[in-house]
């Protein structure tokens, strides 16, 4: 039998406004049946376009060229979807290939029943009744693990968890028993407990449906639990392929090689983390902290007269000064509140709170104003934290004027030189505006523009999870080398146990606004006591595909324990 | 966009910041078709606007000249091409005076509503609160309610119905100023809201900026961006409300200025009996001038948001390959223009004013 | 839209805004009760605002009647009928009254503002239906055609027209449509709302709707019916062009919008046509907001009703409203706009509350 899709010589170029663009050059590709391939790539890779050439689904600004031959389920016939005319594209889509999407809160439409959606795809490609389509759709969602299927099939999209989201997608692909499903980035918008019950579910997709796969993803630990090959792709290349247990064990391209150099693992951390724990200062302990929670409760406040929400609930933790602790937790946790209402972002509702000495509790601007200069903020999105229409050096001023240090932007300009240096970004980049940086490089302006007055205390939410693996690993370094230097002590926020643990010197979880676990990485990473911790540790995919398969039998067994 | 940076110096060229020639030469196909002849039709009008002595046969108020008077509802003729109105007036002269009258309005209007809607939208978008809330439901309120009767309240205040060129002109352009304040409020206050949330903001704030730095250096400037483009829409909107209240015989008298909405209502009664030149005339010049002005407004919208943009297709499979993580995201990705401009730019709201009279 | 949307202020407030959706109960009935509420502050400052506007620069019967009678006469008219009080009086007995529904008395014709909106109301509400027939069968297609064909030639032309439509003022495409119709081809009437000959039949019959179209239905004559109808297409295509522009261009660039979702592309990969993607897929989630700013267009078709009236002089609110704006008469002109206030208001409630309902999100 042939192979279920094979990519030959493909090229895919996009108009934009700077001219023509080449995203895919010259890829070529196969899937056998039952076969799970992982494309795996950073940004602009070209993964993601090549997968939409499979499906023929590219804006009309794309021009395709070479050949995308798809073969049925059964093999008995093949095409090829590069020329394909839309009628003949809409009769292979769903029944010979279908995709699963990266955010399934959007890959929903809102206004309609899960189950009509399903039902509408069916209708798609055959005359089907209502009642046999309906029959079909209750069953398809009981096999992906939404309970009580007969219910839910009425149910809309916003009545599904983020999770459950996903399997209803998945069902929708699956509905029609295509030989190929894509999967692109199913899992990035997940949280990563969720996410492992999502990788189970796509294997029972190769395994009990015998399906190939076509996996698009970042993230190392997701292709080495899933994929059975690989190709890397860089810069609109494949770059390299192999088997996932021999491009693990040896890879062969330069640029393999680095991405995986670059992935965090969890428990390296570990050693540096005693290391700097053990040259602390004797009366380390006895130092006034730089923060102090105690019974920490932070509400928002419910609209139109609903109760407000309690995001963050009786939470106690200090930092002290030098020391770096890391926060985890996943969406909704309320980790990030915690650090905004550290920065003075977010109103404290209830308990303690002691930043630098204030009260945060019931503190007024005014008052805390001038502490300000003592406190530094490195935000997550590295396309919005600087203003569109000032140039970096403005912004990286912009503290430095603040307080006084200098009288305008051009003043300090000798100084925003250091601290550009001092982030490894040449100095002629402050004459630049922010959108002509790439967002690694903006997050380095954003961390000097933090560090600009020495602050005692450094908060960093989630600075690099919007970032490249590879560019991550470097801002990461960065991070430490800026805090082995300038000494401040930091609440360091991710939703990735592998990041936190590279820097952090003791390590807090949190669920549900509630600190389940606290302590050294060693404690919480090597000896986990909380139930939710065990499962998120054993949730994480870790980069080795030998490892991960162990792992994936332990938290099938913590899931079992219950 | 993304590749050239590393070699070209980074200041953009002045020829992409002015507003309108950037647009022009960022658009292709039929967009740009419509932005031209929006361009063509609003510079025309200005044209005429300025150059009305010259290119006016006959003053706006003339009912004679050596020859006698000129004659009541006259069809065209060579020394009348337009004919002339039943109050005697010649239609020519008159429709080209009452560009003057529409733009001498549209700028009066927009100059009074832009400074003090722009001001409140900040200052109640910023600060939120209950002053937030209160000038919300009002301008809610007048903002439902529809614009022209709004209009001949605040005519019949200022002027007691009919008045002077500038009495007149004050009097409209009030009227519609007030109408709009609403409107400006609306956009730079749900601008300033979006604003305010974005990261550089927090930022400003977390590192102690007063809220009046705040205001000015990172608010101000970046939520009146989409100013240029309501500017047109309104003053569309402007010369409608203008020849409706002229329409309803609450413009300016004709011995004043020549205003298109007072000649129609008096060309009412000339269409039963047939004739047609007095109702034509003014009335296409309404047309022609809200076309020409709604037609720019439009483009500049469409082009303001990726989603609606156009672009020219490529051969197959040319161009540099994206470098990678040059911007997060690749170039593909990176909006606006790239993949992402198309999966998600930003809401309509934003960017998409309804049009309303 | 019309909606006081307090965004949350602090945008880290993500987590709960899941949760709140889910919230078993609050959902539509809490929404339709805050949403009545609102219409209250929204009616009062209307109202407020106009009587402020038009008290502040003199009394009514000084602009009605002045010139017109001695300066004693004027003082005794003017001290009957309570204008000599302070303003803060006649405001609240203005506002007590509107309570109750009394809009005041005309001045020229001394006829009760409500009686004048029994009289009329049908005529205004009779136009804005058929106008917004008109709207709904032109606007909502070729926006479905124009986002089909979106930056193609159908989709050009659309475009155009629309503006076109937009940039027409209602009196000017009235009297145009009457000079070809009416003057020229001579196939439909001039003005009015029906000939003499049907009013007369119309009056005979048993309490009168002041609704045209159901009088005329239930004369029975056929006759009748033909002729209120044929008055009823000229003023309807002027002033429903004008809100067909409008809703076109909304149709078209929310349907845009949401084609260019992940949604969309997902039923794509589903094996879904193209057409069923622009009419389904793309139009139902455009449908919300489209029709919160439908909402607000009530205000633009009462503005060009108004005009409308006025040119074929179509008896109704507006063209009473223009009748007694010429006669000075600004207690009538006060009471008539104080009431539309209440009208639009009320208007706006009822779309808000449409919206809702085809929102699956605010129905749970």
């Amino acid at each position: 039998m042939s192979a279920l899709v094979r990519i030959e010589g493909l090229g895919v170029s996009f108009a934009t406004d700077a001219g023509p663009v080449k995203a895919v050059d010259d890829v070529t590709l196969s899937v056998e049946r039952g076969e799970v391939l992982a494309i795996v790539g950073e940004s602009g890779s070209g993964k993601t376009v090549t997968a939409k050439t499979i499906l023929g689904l590219l804006p009309s600004t794309a021009t395709t060229s070479g050949a995308v031959i798809l073969s049925n389920k059964a093999g008995t016939s093949e095409t090829d979807v590069v020329s394909l005319s839309k009628k003949e594209l809409r009769a292979i889509r769903g029944t010979d290939v279908a995709m699963v999407f990266q955010e399934p809160s959007t890959a929903l439409n809102p206004v309609f029943p899960v189950g009509w959606q399903i039902i509408e795809g069916l209708q798609a490609h055959s005359k089907i009744s209502r009642k046999e389509a309906r029959r079909k759709a209750i069953d398809i969602l009981g096999r992906v693990g939404i309970p009580d299927p007969e219910v839910r099939v009425d149910h809309y999209p916003h009545q599904f968890s983020g999770g459950q989201k996903q399997r209803v997608v998945i069902a929708m692909a699956l509905v029609l028993e295509p030989g190929l499903i894509v999967a692109d980035e199913p899992t990035t918008a997940l949280d990563v407990t969720v996410q492992a019950e999502i990788l189970d579910l796509l294997r029972r997709c190769r395994d009990e449906f015998g399906m190939g796969i076509v996996l698009i993803t970042h993230n190392m630990g997701v292709v080495a639990d899933l994929a059975d090959r690989v190709a890397v792709m860089y810069q609109g290349n494949v770059v390299e392929q192999a088997d996932v247990k021999t491009l693990f064990a040896s890879p062969q391209a330069d640029y393999t090689k680095a991405l995986l150099a670059a992935v965090p693992y969890v428990g390296h951390g570990t050693v540096t983390a005693e290391a700097r724990a053990a040259n602390r200062p004797a009366d380390w302990l006895e130092q006034a902290p730089v923060v102090e929670a105690r019974g920490l409760q932070i509400e928002y406040p419910g609209r139109f007269g609903r109760p407000p929400f309690r995001a963050v609930d009786g939470v106690d933790f200090v930092i002290r000064p030098g020391e770096v602790l890391g926060l985890v937790g996943e969406s909704g946790s309320g980790k990030t509140t915690i650090g905004r209402a550290i920065a003075g972002l977010t109103r404290v509702t209830g308990g303690s709170l002691q930043v630098l000495g204030h009260e945060m509790n019931g503190i007024r601007e005014r008052r805390f104003r001038p502490s300000r200069s003592r406190i530094g903020f490195v935000f997550q999105d590295p396309a919005s934290s600087f203003n569109p229409l000032l140039t970096i050096a403005e912004c990286v001023a912009e503290p430095l004027v603040i307080h006084g240090r200098a009288a305008d932007a051009s003043d300090a300009r000798q100084r925003v030189n250091e601290l550009l240096e001092a982030v490894q970004l040449p100095s002629a980049y402050g004459d630049r505006f922010p959108h002509e940086l790439s967002g690694g490089q903006r997050q380095r302006a954003s961390l000097a523009r933090a560090i600009a007055l020495e602050p005692e205390l450094l908060i960093a939410d989630e600075p690099t999870s919007a970032l490249d693996v590879s560019v991550q690993a470097r801002v990461l370094e960065l991070f430490a080398e800026l805090q082995r230097g300038f000494g401040f002590a930091s609440l360091f926020i991710s939703h990735d146990l592998a990041v936190v643990d590279i820097l952090a010197d003791r390590i807090a979880v949190m669920y549900r606004g509630h600190l389940v676990e606290g302590g050294t990485g060693a404690e919480v990473l090597g000896a986990p006591v909380d139930p939710y911790t065990k499962r998120l540790l054993a949730s994480l995919p870790v980069p080795d595909p030998v490892a991960q398969a162990e792992r994936r039998a332990e938290l099938r067994r913590i899931r079992e324990a219950g | 966009m993304t590749d050239a940076i590393a070699t070209r110096p980074p200041k953009r060229l002045l020829r992409d910041r002015l507003p309108v020639v950037h647009q022009l030469r960022q658009s292709v196909g039929l967009q740009r078709g419509m932005l031209v002849a929006g361009l063509i039709l609003t510079g025309l009008f200005i044209f005429t606007a300025i150059f009305a002595p010259l290119l006016a046969p006959y003053g706006f108020n003339q009912l004679r000249d050596i020859d006698g008077p000129f004659g009541s509802q006259q069809p065209p003729s060579s020394a009348h091409p337009f004919g002339t109105t039943v109050g005697g007036y010649d239609v020519l002269s008159r429709t080209i005076w009452g560009t003057q009258t529409a733009l001498l309005v549209i700028i009066a209007a927009v100059v009074l509503s832009i400074f003090a809607g722009v001001f409140l939208g900040l200052v109640s978008g910023y600060f939120g609160g209950w002053l937030d809330r209160v000038l919300v439901v009002i301008c809610d309120a007048i903002y439902a309610f529809p614009s022209l009767l709004l209009a001949i309240v605040m005519a019949i205040v200022i002027s007691g119905g009919q008045s002077s060129l500038w009495g007149g002109v004050l009097a409209a352009a009030i009227s519609i100023s007030v109408v709009y304040i609403p409107q400006y409020f609306r956009v730079i206050r749900a601008e300033t809201v979006r604003i305010k949330a974005e990261a550089y903001v927090e930022s400003a704030k977390v590192l102690g900026a007063s809220n009046s730095r705040i205001m000015v250096r990172h608010v101000l400037r970046n939520a009146t961006r989409t100013l240029p483009l309501i500017f047109t829409l309104n003053s569309s909107e402007a010369i409608l409300t203008l020849a409706g209240l002229g329409f309803l015989g609450f413009g300016i008298e004709p011995t004043a200025a020549a205003e298109w909405g007072y000649d129609l209502n008096k060309a009412l009664a000339d269409v039963s009996s047939g004739i047609w030149w007095t109702a034509l005339y003014p009335g296409l010049a309404i047309v022609l001038t809200v076309l020409g002005i709604t037609l720019v407004g439009e483009s500049l919208n469409d082009l303001a948001d990726p989603r609606l943009r156009g672009r020219r297709r490529v051969a197959k499979a040319s161009g540099a390959v994206a470098e990678t993580s040059v911007v997060p995201g690749g170039t593909l990705i990176a909006g606006p223009g790239g993949l992402d401009g198309l999966e998600d730019g930003e809401s309509f709201e934003e960017h998409g004013i309804e049009v309303k009279s | 839209m019309t909606s006081t949307t307090t965004v949350s202020e602090t945008p880290g407030a993500k987590p709960a805004a899941p949760r709140a959706a889910k919230t078993p109960g609050g959902g539509l009935g809490r929404y339709i009760l805050i949403r009545a509420l609102l219409i209250i502050p929204t009616v009062f400052i209307l109202v407020t605002l106009v009587f402020v506007l038009m008290r502040t620069t003199g009394d009514p019967i000084t602009a009605a009647l002045g010139g017109r009678l001695t300066a004693d006469q004027l003082q005794e008219r003017i001290a009957a009928a309570g204008y000599d009080r302070p303003l803060i009086v006649q405001y609240l007995e203005y506002l007590g009254q509107i309570a109750t529904g009394n809009f005041g008395t005309t001045i020229s014709d001394n006829r009760p503002v409500v009686e004048v909106l029994v009289t009329y109301g049908g005529a205004t509400l009779e136009l804005a239906f058929y106008s917004l027939i008109v709207a709904f069968l032109i606007g909502i297609p070729f926006g479905l055609v124009a986002a089909y064909f979106r930056d193609k030639g159908q989709d050009a032309v659309l475009r155009v027209f629309a503006i076109l439509c937009y940039a027409t003022p209602v009196f000017f495409a009235g009297m145009i449509l009457k000079l070809i119709f009416s003057v020229w081809l001579k196939v439909l009437p001039v003005a009015g709302r029906a000939s003499t000959g049907a009013e007369l039949q119309m009056q005979f019959l048993p309490n009168p709707t002041g609704l045209y179209t159901i009088d005329a239905i239930r004369t029975g004559n056929p006759a009748v019916l033909a002729d209120v109808l044929a008055h009823a297409v000229l003023p309807s295509i002027a002033l429903g062009l004008l809100t067909a522009g409008v809703f076109l261009r909304l149709v078209r660039t929310n349907v845009i919008g949401t084609l260019s979702t992940d949604y969309v592309d997902a039923a794509r990969s589903r094996g879904v046509g193209e057409y069923r993607l622009v009419r389904t897929h793309a139009y139902r989630p455009a449908l919300i907001p489209i029709i919160t700013v439908i909402g607000l267009q009530i205000a633009l078709l009462l503005g060009g009703a108004v005009l409308t009236e006025t040119t074929f002089e179509w008896k109704g609110l507006g063209f009473m409203l223009a009748e007694y704006l010429q006669a000075r008469d600004f207690v009538a002109v006060q009471g008539i706009v104080a009431l539309l206030a209440v009208i639009v208001a009320l208007t706006n409630f009822v779309v808000d509350i449409l919206a809702a309902l085809i929102d699956p999100r605010v129905r749970y």
